[in-house]
């Protein structure tokens, strides 16, 4: 990958850059940190001209490496305020690094009131002037642009929502199956649609492909770097199997799956919304419990839900979607948090931003808990009409609990706390606190040495071990957000002797370079040092990286846990 | 002494989801392991009433021993 595309859209110019040697060693998140902390001024508006929208694929993206196609967005968060950085599966990233793309920075703004798409092809970047397709929800936009172009044509696309620029909107990555996948957290769909652009085709026919420094050490090391996976009984087998919903039930029995509105640990309705009912119901309607989100990927955690008619529902139904809707906001009928899983695929929201939002919306009154076909019904009539109540409710937990004067908002640095409870598994709150990102449990995810055993076994309800986990997690997971990999190779690269090593074997035989486990680490901390540099400027102190202030006084059962760290406990974390 | 086990994901295939079991004081999670013929390898998470535990760690009245294999998510 050689190159870097740049669009203006105060000129509607385009540029082919090549890659300055700083950038040389860095992909995915490490890149379009970098490049945002470089590039866009840490007090700027997000919607405004000055921040910028940069795509990366990852250091692997493009080879033969297993589950190396995801592709990361980076930017100044709408609804955090903090640099942002997040990445989906879907086949976009392989077609940028066929066509040799590093990144695609957009930057700047129009001033008249109109729309475009960007397309990416052997011959660089056009932007062009889009109406038909402007208002149209995701699912749409992928169908048009097929038959526009053709079946592989690659669609990275916003929906309404990120038209409406509220701050829950994500952006959609067209997956293998012509259906979603989400980069989903922080608001970037509303960056794109700040910047008027409804969509981006990627057509990589004709494009230079990936070029490997020493094919024959790639692939060996991309064999036992596979086999790794597939040994790994999480990635080999439960994945696979259930998907990630299976937690439903192991968090509700360590306790610390929040319900409703994060007043209680456990909900009684959990067996109804399990992956083990999931995958019942799968199968008897003739679905697939077992898909990958992209081509390359031999875990395949993703599953096609159908309805009780047979026909497609959603897919990609996760856990945090299935928590969100489900225990944190008492629905228990699995087919009405699907539809709503769709719908927000369509419209182009944030999951699990919503999903907490939904949880604060109830408590405040706006509908009951429990009412699945309430959420459905505004999901679709308001949020994605945007109307006043619906933009309100785009706008995401904060902005509901707001607006509606309510104290339990589950959110830290604006952004909605995800599907484990912090004060029953303390490893995950430090991550909340302290990650860069915002509440955001991918980036350090201590729930697997705090409840799932992986990696060693730190308890989750004592203090002890809980930073230097955190810690360790988020640098590690900072280095894995660079290579394209999926996050899900942690539980191998955790447990197996032989995975990480294979990692680094096959970025040095891409490159021709000799990187070692001391210097990934290295390129985990630089990448949360420039993180943190940023949101510094941007005007965080410390004071920012702390949990609400309900989760210290109001203590849930069953274990009646408090979170109990002090801002001294806490900030040790970035003592490295 | 009566206890309730609780088996997930797999471990539910050809035995159950909930059942009320009784033993003999003194049972180890390990004993009602072996007797539900789960292979310790397999063995991912052991949860006693609501908190991780060890395979010898000795039952009481009442307990509640959830039983799963390694799993994991996001």
């Amino acid at each position: 990958m050689d190159k870097i595309l740049r669009v203006n859209m105060s000129d509607l110019s385009t540029k082919v850059e090549a890659v300055p040697a700083e950038w040389a060693g860095f992909g995915g998140r490490a890149l379009t940190s970098t490049i945002v902390a470089a590039e866009v001024p840490p007090t700027c508006h997000p919607l405004g001209v000055n921040n910028k929208l940069v795509f990366a694929p990852g250091l692997l993206t493009g080879t033969a490496a297993a589950n190396s196609g995801r592709l990361s967005a980076g930017a100044k968060s709408p609804l955090t305020g903090t640099i942002k950085e997040s990445n989906s599966g879907g086949s976009s990233a392989r077609l940028l690094a066929n066509l040799g793309v590093k990144a695609l920075i957009i930057e700047g703004a129009p001033k008249q009131d109109k729309w475009y798409s960007l397309h990416l092809d052997k011959d660089g970047v056009k932007i062009q002037e889009e109406t038909e397709l402007v208002g149209s929800g995701n699912f749409a936009v992928v169908q048009a642009l097929e038959a526009r172009f053709h079946k592989k044509v690659g669609v990275i696309s916003i929906g309404p929502a990120g038209e409406m620029k509220m701050a829950s909107a994500n952006i959609s990555v067209k997956d293998p199956d012509s259906k979603l996948r989400s980069i989903g957290r922080g608001g970037l769909g509303a960056v794109l649609g700040s910047k008027k652009i409804k969509f981006i085709s990627v057509d990589d026919q004709g494009g230079p492909g990936v070029k490997l420094a020493d094919p024959e050490k790639f692939k060996i090391a991309a064999r036992t770097f596979a086999k790794t996976l597939l040994d790994h009984p999480v990635s080999g087998q439960g994945l696979p199997t259930y998907g990630t919903a299976i937690l439903v039930n192991i968090l509700h029995e360590v306790g610390g799956l929040p319900t409703r509105n994060f007043t209680a640990g456990q909900f009684d309705g959990h067996e109804k919304i399990s992956g083990e009912t999931m995958h019942a119901t799968i199968v008897e309607r003739g679905g697939k419990p077992k898909h990958g989100c992209q081509a390359g990927c031999v875990i395949q955690c993703s599953q096609v839900y159908n309805d009780k008619d047979g026909k497609y529902l959603t897919s990609g139904f996760e856990y945090e979607t299935i928590w969100g809707l489900g225990a944190d906001c008492c629905i228990d009928d699995l087919d009405d948090i699907a539809t709503a899983d769709s719908i927000m695929d369509d419209i182009g929201v944030d999951s699990i931003e919503t999903a907490v939002m939904f949880g604060v919306a109830m408590e405040a009154g706006v509908l009951p808990f429990g009412d699945g076909k309430g959420v459905v019904r505004m999901l679709r009539d308001e949020i994605g009409k945007g109307t006043p109540l619906g933009r309100i409710l785009g706008g995401g937990a904060a902005s509901v609990g707001k607006t509606f004067g309510v104290t339990r908002v589950p959110v830290v640095k604006g952004q909605g706390i995800p599907a484990y409870d912090p004060r029953s598994i303390k490893g995950i709150g430090i991550t909340y606190a302290t990650s860069t990102m915002g509440a955001d449990h991918t980036a350090g995810y201590s729930i697997a040495t705090n409840v799932l055993n992986v990696g060693g076994r730190v308890d989750p309800l004592k203090k002890e071990g809980q930073v230097e986990l955190s810690r360790n997690l988020q640098i590690a997971t900072a280095a894995v957000d660079s290579t394209g990999m999926c996050i899900f190779i942690a539980f191998p690269a955790l447990d197996v002797p032989e995975c990480l090593p294979a990692l680094i074997d096959m970025i040095n035989a891409r490159f021709g370079i000799g990187l070692t486990g001391d210097d990934v680490v290295g390129l985990g901390k630089y990448v949360l040092k420039t993180e943190r540099q940023f949101n510094i400027a941007a005007g965080f102190t410390n004071q920012h990286d702390r949990l609400p202030e309900f989760f210290s006084q109001e203590p849930v059962a069953p274990h009646n846990a408090i979170w109990d760290f002090t801002g001294e406990e806490i900030d040790e974390f970035w003592n490295f | 002494m009566k206890i309730t086990v609780k088996l997930f994901a797999t471990f539910r295939a050809g035995r159950f989801a909930v059942q009320m079991q009784d033993c003999a004081p003194g049972t180890r999670i390990a004993d009602v392991i072996t007797a539900l013929e789960i292979p310790e390898s397999e063995i991912g998470m052991i949860m006693l009433n609501n908190r991780h535990a060890d395979p010898d760690h000795q039952l009481e009245e009442g307990a509640n021993l959830s039983l799963f294999p390694l799993l994991g998510g996001g």
